[in-house]
């Protein structure tokens, strides 16, 4: 039995076509992928990620459980309402997940993991505070009673469709979200706005209560808003050089070869597992975009030949904004930006040349 | 509902075959299989001239989502490819049955009479 979000009624009625997505019934697109993909980079759409989990974290212990917990430092978090994006290791120094932080008061933080990972994160979560005895309740908000609802709006007009979308029921939405630079959450009244996102592009995650999610889906659905699937999410992203966990990196995969070396907080004293194995281990491995110069279509586990040995795509996809095939892959130390490589397509080498794993954001192309 | 022409014959690996009338069959993927791919952005035809078995992998279409196979629905040989349809391949998504993909001439035309019909074929696609 797949599981629902509170939007799946509105995402029938829109005719979207449905996917099992790691146990989730969830749309891929509701007609044109690509056309959904266009409306983020030049205008503005909408995705249900609802079956994301929001996860509160309450007690006095907050920032010190975090500080231990994930690899990013949350002694960054100065501001209320900033966001933080980190990995949360295993002792060998592996990713259990990828996530976002938001710090709302010294005893109240949010953090949103991801859909299939939720039910392990908190478990490792709840152990780790047990076995540090430190005063954390950790709750998820995804399911049952009080539950949120996320919908992520992102595009160039995301903003102001977000708030003539709300000003009937949240009239003072855009005052308290107007200035909020990008990263950052604001709380106003049940509604939880922050300006973080998956798409390369400004805009909104909105978590709300779930039982409001619908009407303020169709309140965007009027505004102009266009519904996109988890198909243009991925190529959005892909675009944008964010890490999708399960393809780009996993509990396999130290977050130092998955390009996520920014996000590791490895110089002052801070310990936080992880650590240990990633001083020891050090970087095997870099992560760097693919643009296919010859016709086709990078996807995951293909073979990358270069002259230092070989490599892995880990995604790839078809560029809607660089009309090519593009792809983030684990490459040899040693390739450089520029090189010209192999990718083994069905047998045949094809030409790649090796990019920043960044191609397009805010409503351009940057390769 | 995707659209399932009653003068075709079908494979259950979703493509269509059209009979001609000088013996050749033409090819292409059906409108319920480009409407489960999605937008296709690349076609990878065979060349002219190459033989092919019943069911053996013969082009390849992909979408931003995947990459599929097509198989051959009959044994014959090639002897026409629509270079339209892979330098355009959204012309699949918008009328499969119109943005064919290649010509085979039958090693037995009569092959064909063993493929399914447009009933069968409407099975195959809602049980997917």
């Amino acid at each position: 039995m797949l599981k629902k979000t509170l939007l799946n009624a509105a995402h029938r009625a829109l005719n979207a076509r449905m996917v099992d997505f790691g146990g989730w019934d969830m749309p891929v697109n509701y007609g044109s992928q690509i056309e959904e993909h266009h409306a983020v980079r030049k205008d503005c759409g909408m995705f249900d990620v609802s079956h994301m989990c929001p996860v509160d974290l309450v007690g006095a212990d907050c920032r010190a459980f975090l500080s231990r917990l994930v690899a990013n430092d949350v002694a960054k978090l100065t501001v209320s309402g900033k966001a933080l994006y980190s990995a949360m290791l295993n002792d060998a120094g592996g990713v259990i997940d990828d996530l976002i932080i938001y710090f709302l008061t010294e005893t109240r933080f949010r953090i949103v993991v991801n859909a299939g990972t939720a039910e392990k994160d908190l478990a490792w979560m709840q152990a780790k505070a047990a076995e540090w005895q430190l005063d954390v309740s950790i709750t998820q908000r995804r399911d049952g009673a009080n539950s949120l609802g996320i919908i992520a709006v992102q595009g160039p007009n995301a903003r102001a469709k977000v708030w003539q979308a709300l000003e009937p029921i949240l009239p003072q939405a855009k005052a308290a979200t107007e200035g909020l630079k990008a990263f950052f959450a604001a709380e106003v009244d049940q509604y939880f706005i922050a300006s973080t996102g998956y798409t390369g592009e400004d805009g909104y995650e909105i978590m709300l209560p779930a039982g409001e999610a619908e009407s303020l889906w169709n309140a965007l659905k009027d505004a102009g808003v266009a519904p996109c699937g988890l198909g243009a999410r991925d190529t959005l992203r892909l675009e944008a050089g964010m890490n999708l966990y399960g393809q780009d990196m996993d509990e396999t995969v130290s977050p130092l070869d998955a390009g996520l070396a920014w996000t590791v907080a490895m110089k002052d004293e801070r310990e936080f597992v992880g650590k240990a194995a990633l001083t020891v281990n050090g970087q095997k491995q870099q992560f760097l975009g693919l643009i296919l110069l010859d016709k086709g279509v990078l996807r995951g586990h293909q073979k990358v030949v270069t002259a230092q040995g070989d490599g892995e795509i880990t995604s790839g996809s078809f560029s809607p904004t660089l009309q090519h095939s593009i792809a983030l892959a684990r490459l040899p130390l040693g390739v450089q930006i520029g090189d010209e490589v192999s990718v083994d397509i069905r047998g045949k080498l094809l030409k790649a040349k090796v990019t920043k794993p960044v191609f397009a954001r805010n409503g351009k192309a940057v390769q | 509902m995707s659209n399932v022409p009653s003068n075709l014959k079908y494979a259950a690996s979703h493509e269509w075959v059209l009979v001609n009338d000088d013996g050749t069959v033409t090819i292409g993927i059906t409108d319920h299989a480009q409407e489960a791919l999605g937008d296709l952005v690349f076609v990878e035809l065979p060349e002219v001239g190459a033989h092919y078995a019943a069911e053996k992998e013969i082009a390849v279409v992909e979408s931003v989502k995947a990459a599929a196979d097509v198989y051959a629905p009959i044994a014959g040989t090639v002897t026409e490819v629509n270079q339209a349809a892979a330098d355009a391949p959204e012309a699949v998504n918008a009328d499969a049955y119109a943005a064919w993909l290649f010509k085979l001439k039958p090693d037995n035309l009569a092959d064909v009479d063993a493929l399914l019909d447009a009933a069968g074929y409407q099975a195959v696609a809602d049980a997917a």
